[in-house]
């Protein structure tokens, strides 16, 4: 059997139960119109329906900074990044952060807002939380104007590190699929998941290093902080934003993109074993 | 070139569904903390064993499909007719991919495009030229295919002036037009739809007849479920039955059609012999209710505009010779009577009472349109009332063709035979 549909060689399917599906990564890229569609859509719907949520997603990590820098940098006096402004060290943090959690919020609770496209149509179910983490993404840019505006204020120039940075996005974004995906499957079947979600991102934020650097970390229990995927995300962002002389911890970060290898791996094969019975479900 | 291009042998469905427990109300914050303690421990269970898990206490199999056969050859227009819950939107869900069977196997040469609902995915927020690529892209155009067609959908919708308004300020009419417009433009190699031509008006609803025939015509595959038994006759060269989630028949249009609509099931045959929730004195009572057609042989379904014999069937006390017998056929319609058929009001009061018979009303030219409809029984015998039972049985209607014009797209409730005419006005 040929694998190019043309019109003699003819696309043949056969469904049987827990039949493995062989074309799915195939039928991944074939779908990719529907992804572009998909994403475009919840993102021309955010920017419709709100520039109060535009507005929302740009100040809302900004004043979390502000609030950080006064706690952890003026009342409990921790030290910065190299020479870098506290404020500015916070911030290189907050957006990594604010993908993550903004990514890992919308991917959990993709499926169930849009159970009607799920129990009409197929297509690779996959395509529903990756298009969402778009979303974030977009937010994420439009932080991102205001580190550059920070940077001007406070007249820091950005080293060679910064090339890296797109690397270190993808990373976030990486991160926050996996756990993404699992959620949002089990999601499907047991509704009370999506409560966890709110608590990840609040007990997150205060246990990833975005207040404060994790330098601050005594060395011997660096390896276990790193365990937090997210550690290895942020400490990477700021190397890349705050320069050169702040590299992370290198044994750190290569045990956080495990985790974060780990979950991908986990939440995709889990997606993957539940996605056939989404349908029925939800 | 007459291969098959959809074949399923032994197919098979099979839901789980959850009940919970019948114990009443909960009455106390304890019990509800001990049902919820003990669903979250059985969840957990059933997660850590990866056993599928529902809500409720205990679980039920229910196989929405059974051992389903069958072969559709390429060009076919197939139509799929059976009563709700036989299993035809499942069928069509499994073989469009959006659910796995769970026997069986089904083996399709081509792509299939299934549309099991007008509109899938179109959002109120973005405007109707943003929905018709949305739209599009869901039902799996490619962008360029959507691009080629655009002014045709739009012409096809008659939305030019509202394209771009968000289609959440669209009348109901258009919003559907649009939708349809869409899945009009659908080029795939098989083409599954479901109960979607039940919405919109008729004009409209022909205009789409006329395209899905014209997709039937260029040789490409079909199957339609329809309510519509005219849209059937006119689109479709065969058609399947599926009773209770097996085939019941499979083969040309007329007798698929005469079989769905004479079969009896047992299931479905209407009995009020136990029924204990009646009144009167019972010196007679209803054993059962049918609904015959002029040959005698019983209907599921009537057809609007078929002559239809309506039959108490009944057990008395004793034989009585010319007694005054008020017997009643009311059709409640929302707690009002839409319809009284009784033996007073057409002049039948002195009937003769055997000790087993039955009554039977003949309604010529049906004139109710689709629908269920409840009715009551009523009998009263000498002035005393016999047997009187509320909600006593439904007659399920599908449209027909009452006018006589080869069309049963249907207006409102009751219909009325009438003609319109024209004429000059000289004053
Ligand atoms: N997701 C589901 N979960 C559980 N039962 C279902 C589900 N979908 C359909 N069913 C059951 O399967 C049977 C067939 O349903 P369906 O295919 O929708 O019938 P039809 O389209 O012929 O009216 C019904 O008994 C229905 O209750
Ligand atoms: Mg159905």
């Amino acid at each position: 059997m040929h694998n190019t549909p043309t019109k003699q060689t003819e696309h043949l399917l056969i469904l049987e139960p827990g039949r493995a599906d062989k074309n799915y990564w195939r039928d991944l890229w074939r779908y990719r119109e529907l992804f572009l569609i998909l994403a475009w859509r919840d993102v021309s719907v955010r920017y419709k329906q709100t520039i109060i949520g535009l507005a929302w997603a740009v100040i809302r990590p900004f004043l979390t900074m502000i609030v950080f820098t006064i706690i952890f940098g003026r009342v409990a006096g921790l030290p910065s990044d190299g020479n870098a402004p506290y404020a500015l060290m916070v911030f290189a943090a907050m957006l990594p952060w604010t993908l993550f959690s903004s990514a890992l919020s919308e991917a959990s609770n993709s499926l169930i807002g849009n159970a009607n496209l799920i129990s009409k149509v197929y297509f690779p179910r996959l395509i529903i939380p990756t298009a969402t983490v778009v979303t974030a993404f977009i937010d994420f840019l439009i932080s991102f104007v205001i580190l550059v505006g920070m940077m001007i204020w406070y007249q820091y120039a950005p080293s060679w590190s910064i090339v890296l940075l797109p690397g270190f996005m993808l990373l976030a974004l990486l991160a926050s699929l996996g756990p993404g995906l699992w959620i949002t499957a089990l999601n499907v079947k047991y509704r009370d998941f999506r409560y966890i979600i709110p608590f990840v991102v609040q007990f997150g934020l205060y246990v990833s290093p975005v207040g404060f650097s994790s330098n601050v970390i005594p060395e011997q229990w660096r390896l276990v902080y790193s365990l937090n995927p997210m550690v290895g995300v942020i400490d990477g962002f700021r190397w890349a934003i705050l320069g050169a002389d702040s590299p992370p911890y290198w044994p750190g970060f290569a045990l956080s993109l495990l985790v974060v290898a780990f979950f991908l791996w986990l939440g995709i094969s889990q997606f993957r074993k539940m996605e056939k019975s989404f349908a029925d479900m939800i | 070139m007459s291969d098959i291009v959809i074949k399923a042998e032994q197919l098979g469905k099979k839901y789980i569904i959850g009940h919970q427990r019948e114990n009443g109300r909960y009455t106390a914050l304890r019990d509800v903390l001990m049902q919820n303690a003990r669903s979250v421990w059985n969840k957990t269970r059933d997660l850590v064993q990866g056993k599928p898990i529902v809500q409720g206490d205990t679980l039920e199999e229910v196989w929405a499909l059974k051992d389903v056969n069958f072969e559709i050859r390429r060009g076919e227009a197939v139509g799929i007719i059976g009563r709700n819950g036989a299993g035809k939107s499942t069928l069509l869900k499994v073989l469009s991919r959006i659910t796995e069977p769970s026997a069986g196997r089904v083996s399709i040469r081509g792509r299939v495009a299934s549309l099991l609902e007008v509109g899938t995915g179109f959002h109120p927020e973005l405007t109707g030229r943003e929905n018709i690529y949305l739209n599009g892209a869901i039902l799996g155009m490619t962008r360029l295919e959507i691009k080629r067609k655009f002014d045709e959908i739009v012409a096809f919708a008659e939305v030019e002036k509202f394209l771009d308004t968000p289609v959440k300020r669209y009348s109901s009419g258009m919003y559907v037009r649009l939708a349809f417009a869409v899945a009009a433009h659908l080029e795939p190699e098989i083409l599954v739809v479901d109960e979607v031509l039940a919405v919109g008006d008729s004009a409209f609803q022909k205009k789409c007849l006329g395209k899905m025939g014209d997709v039937a015509h260029e040789g490409r595959t079909v199957l339609f479920v329809s309510h519509n038994m005219v849209a059937i006759e006119q689109l479709c060269q065969k058609a399947m039955v599926l009773q209770q989630g097996k085939v019941a028949d499979y083969g040309s249009v007329e007798q698929a059609l005469g079989m769905y609509l004479t079969s009896v099931s047992d299931l479905q045959k209407v009995s009020i012999a136990d029924r204990t929730d009646r009144r009167g004195n019972q010196f007679l009572r209803f054993t059962r209710v049918a609904l015959c057609d002029a040959g005698g042989s019983e209907l599921e379904q009537v057809l609007s505009g078929q002559d239809v014999y309506v039959r108490f069937y009944y057990a008395a006390s004793e034989q009585l010779c010319d007694a005054r017998v008020h017997v009643s056929l009311a059709i409640v319609d929302r707690g009002r009577i839409l319809i009284n058929l009784n033996s007073y009001n057409s002049g039948s009061a002195v009937l003769d009472v055997y000790e087993r018979g039955f009554f039977e009303c003949v309604w010529k030219n049906f004139n109710l349109t689709a629908g269920s409809y409840d009715c009551i029984a009523f009998c009263s015998v000498n002035d005393e009332v016999a047997d009187w039972v509320d909600s006593a049985f439904t007659i399920l209607v599908e449209n027909g063709d009452f006018f006589g014009q080869g069309d049963s797209t249907l207006h409102g409730i009751v219909l009325v035979p009438h003609r319109w005419y024209s004429h000059p006005d000289l004053s």
